[in-house]
């Protein structure tokens, strides 16, 4: 089997993938919790179980036509710990899976658009990982995965209660729709707490970077459906779509209100972004992730034209620890990390040209 | 609304209780109220006053009993279990603990009946009972018109469907 990190798209190319609303919406995901008929969930099984459910599970994923050609298919015990992270960092596998090891497996198709995990906190976590606000599609990728295998397996399933997870959030469709938006202008313009309580009242969830009990580094946030029985696929599916939508509108007013209003702070907080990207010896990750936001930010605006917004999207990839340590044969601790990131960032910050607030178009009327 | 210990005067006062996941609710007028201790939280114990005297008393001991704890027959999984880490054992614990979990299901989503995706067998399976429902009622119809005929070739008809049936 080809190593992980031989498999994977290199960062430049994964990060150069484009989607509808990729402005605001980095990516769109919909995951599939299911269960095999009869046999323990992975938390509560013994590891003859879950071997039992690993070796049935896997050829029948990665023989799937849906993941060919060539997938990666491997058990979680023949990766290490940085190539897990790594996974991580890419959003390809959950934090909870990075801590599995023999018993658990990962099906990934050559897009890495699909991604299977074996033996997480259910036997089946399936994912379709899209870029831009693709939620539909994202949802007839996985349901056709989905559709494929049942044909070879017998799921767990109640006649009231529906696909049956070993957490009871999951229950019913097993579903997980979610997108990762970055909303700078709304927090900028101190709205973003309203959004979140509204979006919350719609019973969605709005969390940080790696979903669950993460913190929202760079302005990026996570909002997924929380409840997932009791309602068809498509309608949870929807209901996110249009709160998405509603989000990209006041984001998009947000930014064009702090431009008219306060185009000085705004001017003064991306160039400050640049000048310590392009100048700093040591960073953290978090502060990174800050200033890349309002990097991002000023390439949006047009601060930085002939910038693509994909350079600093790839940043954000390239700043995180597993993809810093990246080639080094050495361990790094978080010291030496954050000096390695200002290196990486100060070499490619400087194919930035200086910004430059001329060239943004601000209406004459204001300020 | 309507005091429910009274059932007279005009419910003034709501009170909720959350206690193991389970949300109970009372509507009560202020006299009611006021005999029941709620403005003394401490005091009152909502389980005695819906569901009766001693109440509270009795799911404690059915919780606290180990030795006579519910366990699902295929994985195990006790009610402890399941109090401890929020999660179940195996796809049987939902049957086996289907009275615990109703109240944290309604609390949690949108309903509490599936109604998403199903399985290519648990649609047959369905269908099939959907099928024998039908033949019944036809066969009920059938006896009461006196039309023996067709009352025996559909009961024929529940019989060989039933043999079919996957589960049976």
């Amino acid at each position: 089997m080809t190593p992980i990190l031989n498999f994977l798209i290199p960062a430049t190319d994964a990060c150069r993938r484009t989607g509808p609303h990729d402005k605001i919406v980095f990516s769109s995901r919909v995951r599939l919790a299911r269960n095999l008929k009869g046999s323990p969930f992975p938390g509560h099984g013994r590891k003859p179980d879950r071997i039992k459910a690993f070796e049935q599970l896997m050829p029948a994923v990665s023989s799937l036509p849906q993941v060919a050609p060539d997938p990666y298919a491997e058990a979680m015990d023949k990766t290490t710990a940085h190539e897990k992270q790594i996974l991580v960092e890419r959003h390809l596998i959950s934090r909870e899976h990075a801590t599995k090891g023999s018993g658990s497996g990962l099906v990934l198709n050559r897009e890495e658009t699909l991604s299977v995990m074996v033996n997480e906190e259910d036997h089946l976590r399936m994912q379709s990982l899209l870029p831009g606000l693709q939620l539909e599609g994202a949802w007839s990728a996985i349901d056709a995965v989905d559709s494929a295998l049942q044909e070879q397996v017998e799921f767990a399933f109640h006649e009231q209660f529906g696909f049956l997870t070993a957490c009871p959030t999951n229950l019913g469709t097993g579903i997980r729709v979610s997108a990762m938006l970055h909303l700078p202008g709304l927090v900028l313009a101190e709205q973003i707490n309203q959004i979140i309580q509204a979006v919350s009242k719609l019973g969605l969830a709005v969390r940080g970077l790696y979903g669950e009990g993460t913190e929202a580094l760079g302005n990026i946030f996570q909002v997924s459906n929380q409840q997932t029985l009791g309602e068809t696929e498509q309608e949870i599916v929807q209901r996110l779509n249009k709160v998405v939508l509603q989000v990209i509108e006041h984001e998009e007013n947000a930014r064009i209100s702090q431009l008219e209003k306060r185009p000085n702070v705004l001017f003064n907080q991306i160039g400050r972004a640049y000048g310590i990207l392009a100048h700093a010896h040591t960073i953290s990750s978090k502060e990174t992730m800050n200033l890349l936001s309002l990097l991002r930010l000023g390439v949006d605006v047009g601060i930085f034209p002939g910038t693509p917004r994909t350079v600093v999207d790839e940043l954000f990839l390239l700043s995180q620890p597993a993809h810093l340590q990246l080639g080094r044969i050495e361990k790094l601790d978080a010291e030496q990390r954050d000096g390695v990131r200002a290196e990486m960032l100060r070499q490619r910050v400087k194919g930035v040209p200086v910004p430059d607030h001329t060239r943004v178009a601000v209406r004459s009327d204001s300020n | 609304m309507q005091c429910q210990v009274c059932k007279k005067a005009q419910a003034k006062v709501h009170y909720t209780q959350i206690h193991d996941n389970q949300v109970k609710k009372v509507d009560l007028c202020d006299a009611c109220a006021k005999e029941n201790g709620i403005n003394d939280p401490a005091a009152f114990a909502l389980a005695d006053l819906v569901l009766g005297l001693g109440a509270s008393q009795k799911i404690e001991e059915v919780t606290t009993t180990t030795g006579a704890e519910v366990a699902c027959k295929n994985c195990g999984f006790t009610q402890t279990d399941l109090k401890k880490t929020g999660r179940l054992g195996c796809s049987e614990c939902y049957v086996t603990f289907a009275e615990a979990l109703d109240s944290l299901l309604k609390n949690m989503h949108k309903g509490t009946r599936h109604r998403g995706k199903v399985p290519p067998i648990a649609r047959r399976a369905l269908d099939m009972e959907a099928h024998v429902r039908q033949l019944e009622a036809d066969l009920k119809a059938a006896v009461a018109r006196e039309d023996f005929e067709s009352a025996a070739s559909l009961r024929d008809a529940i019989k060989t469907t039933r043999q079919l049936s996957p589960s049976s």
